[in-house]
């Protein structure tokens, strides 16, 4: 596809510019199905966009004052950020625990969590009613340490500082800054063992976020674990995510990947199942646990019981057993199913917890309006969209440039 | 060697006694004895429900005129426009009315949710909030249990709206405008720990007038406003089962976890990476 661009950053300025500037150029057809969807609803969210900073949040979303947070912040940060943490969750494996098969997808999944985090900050950037005072916690003239959300805050800016250094060797390989790759390479160890506690307790801190909304949230999603019950599932969710991501790019991005990870590809899919059942299998027992404490069983013939139950066993339970049993039967598909089913569960509990659980008892329901839902898309669309710009150019799933071999 | 081993931890013992010491002997004089919460008296018996608290609330914050009474529902919430209303229930001792503003909570759910302090519990009792601070994430309104806060979504240069018990008029004045100007004294304004002792005397004095719960007393961990009722206070709307401790106290188990989460969780990562370190030199290929 591109004859995988190597430049040295020893050159003079003006070739760099030049470099940089046909990197900017778009690659390969314009055409495709994704362009032809994605390009108007982001067209569509920008003047949107427009709209909600000119005439308020309300011009554009139905937020109201029993419930003040949408889609916005429960879909694309609640949820997004847990799919992000398969970032944490294979720096663990890779890093941590020295599992050097899944090596080869290291890369992207960093470069995934990274892009899910900028965005989602975006995102809550557009939900903020006053935006122009974000840097107030960040600046130091009023820390408001008592809170969680300050916790969260701190730790998003602190973990994407965290991602970026553990990706930054990637892009020093596409510049050929070989002796930036050798410093960068080497802060690598750190930023992860950095990364991963951050990620643990935003993971966590983000559920932490609802306990004080006590009795505003339906007694079956709330409880006072919901911090462990978000960090548990975030492990499962963020490695869903990869494995679904990595069905994609495996089609999308098929003649960068060298025949050697291809062929481990399975085996990581396999890998990855097990472990997705494994850290299911806890998060289910946990939600029993609490269930079975907080003796609700009344609670389960009404309607938000029933779809309690059916998060709980059609989309943790079942998901778990098939990966568990399509992990013994190397069906490599079923786990690419199982992963999706997942994934759909994860998105259920977070909008429980933070939307559709929050004020179920509420006379007006909160319905996104199609406009939220527009840009809500829209974020993760230029997200893929940025995505598929750096996978084009840089290292992520093709081999390092042999000269990158020499300091890892 | 200039310190020695046995005198360095000597001196580290000596600095860290005077730190300790220093800090206690600080503490302790004066100060906060003087300085207490005021609060707000709310007596259901007394109010007649003539909303002009209201009008009086609205006037003091510029806010626009409330509605005539004939206009508006018997049960509203307060909004981003007005920050107290006046509620009718009808309930087994006929017409009872119900004063709703923010409560003023003694640790307050929206000042410990807030990540700027833009929401702040002041030393004489007002939880105020201020423009300059605040970003506008409403998680504030996600936290407060009586959803004092509000949020104007059709502003591009939002504010959130709630009862300040007149903290700027309190400068000048004696007491806040909706206690200053009721025809009725049903509302009396003074140190919270007054209120709470006249609350007792008046249901003491008219035990069958009163029900024997001041409500805010101990809900939500203790409000600013108190209410006495002729009625029980579920019949009024609120919300009698909350529970008796403050919510801030929902999230301090996990703040307090944080700490500990930094320094061990990096620590046990870098020995397990040190102990796995080698694992893939030494093993043979059985893996595929």
């Amino acid at each position: 596809m591109n004859n995988n661009p190597q430049m040295a950053l020893d050159h003079d300025s003006a070739s760099i510019w030049k470099f940089l500037l046909g990197e900017m150029r778009p690659k390969g057809k314009f055409f495709t199905p994704f362009n032809i969807i994605s390009v108007p609803i982001i067209l569509l969210a920008a003047v949107i966009i427009i709209i909600r900073f000119w005439k308020g949040i309300g011009a554009v979303s139905n937020v109201n004052q029993d419930i003040p947070w949408g889609l916005w912040k429960g879909f694309n940060v609640v949820t997004g950020v847990a799919f992000a943490g398969g970032a944490y969750v294979l720096t663990f494996m890779v890093y941590i625990l020295n599992m050097r098969k899944y090596q080869s997808i290291i890369r992207v999944t960093v470069l995934n969590g990274f892009l899910a985090y900028a965005f989602y900050a975006g995102a809550l950037v557009l939900d903020l009613g006053r935006p122009w005072h974000i840097f107030n916690p960040i600046i130091g003239n009023s820390f408001g340490a008592s809170s969680v959300l300050f916790l969260v805050a701190w730790h998003f800016l602190l973990y994407m500082v965290a991602q970026l250094i553990e990706f930054s060797p990637t892009i020093a390989e596409w510049l050929g800054a070989r002796r930036a790759h050798k410093i960068l390479s080497g802060m690598t160890m750190a930023a992860v063992i950095f990364g991963i506690t951050l990620s643990m307790l935003h993971q966590s801190g983000l559920g932490a976020l609802f306990l004080m909304a006590k009795e505003k949230i339906h007694p079956l999603w709330y409880s006072e674990f919901i911090p462990i019950m978000f960090l548990v599932s975030s492990i499962f969710a963020g490695i869903s995510m990869v494995i679904l991501e990595g069905s994609i790019s495996d089609k999308v991005f098929f003649d960068q990947i060298s025949d050697k990870n291809k062929k481990a590809q399975n085996g990581i899919v396999r890998g990855l199942s097990k472990i997705c059942a494994g850290t299911m299998f806890a998060y289910f027992f946990l939600q029993l646990l609490v269930f079975v404490h907080k003796q609700q069983w009344d609670l389960l013939s009404t309607g938000m019981g029933q779809w309690f139950l059916l998060e709980m066993l059609g989309f943790v339970l079942l998901p778990m057993i098939l990966f568990f049993i399509s992990y013994r039967n190397n069906n490599i598909t079923m786990i690419k199913v199982a992963a999706v089913i997942t994934m759909i569960g994860v998105i259920m509990n977070r909008l429980n917890v933070s939307i559709i659980g929050y004020r179920w008892d509420a006379a007006v329901r909160y319905v996104p309006s199609w406009m939220e839902v527009v840009v809500a898309l829209a974020v993760i669309f230029t997200q893929i969209w940025i995505f598929r710009w750096v996978i084009n150019r840089m290292p992520v799933l093709r081999d390092s440039p042999s000269w990158a071999n020499e300091h890892q | 060697m200039g310190i020695q081993r046995r005198s360095f931890l000597k001196l580290l013992g000596v600095t860290g006694m005077t730190l300790a010491i220093g800090e206690v002997g600080a503490a302790t004089p004066k100060t906060d004895t003087d300085v207490e919460f005021n609060g707000i008296l709310y007596d259901g018996a007394r109010c007649k429900g003539c909303r002009g608290c209201e009008f009086d609330c609205a006037e003091a914050h510029g806010l626009p005129e409330p509605l005539p009474s004939k206009d508006v529902p018997a049960i509203r919430k307060t909004n981003e426009t007005c920050n107290t209303v006046i509620n009718t229930y009808n309930t087994d001792k006929g017409k009872v009315f119900i004063k709703r503003q923010c409560m003023h909570c003694n640790e307050p759910a929206c000042a410990a949710a807030c990540l700027t302090k833009a929401m702040f519990k002041n030393k004489t009792g007002p939880v105020t909030w201020n423009a300059n601070k605040c970003m506008g994430c409403r998680y504030c309104m996600i936290s407060c249990p009586f959803d004092s806060p509000k949020f104007e979504y059709h502003s591009a240069n939002p504010k959130i709206q709630k009862c300040d018990m007149c903290f700027e008029r309190l400068k000048t004045e004696e007491s806040p405008a909706c206690v200053f100007n009721c025809p009725n004294e049903a509302l009396l304004y003074g140190k919270r720990r007054d209120m709470i002792k006249e609350a007792r005397r008046r249901i003491y004095e008219k035990p069958d007038l009163y029900v024997d719960h001041i409500f805010g007393e101990h809900e939500a961990g203790g409000t600013g406003w108190l209410y006495l009722s002729p009625v029980p206070f579920d019949q009024l709307g609120l919300n009698t089962s909350m529970q008796q401790s403050s919510y801030p106290e929902l999230t301090k188990g996990f703040l307090y976890t944080v700490p500990s989460v930094f320094v061990l969780v990096p620590t046990l990562l870098l020995g397990i990476h040190q102990a796995t370190k080698n694992n893939h030199l030494n093993k043979p290929k059985e893996d595929e």
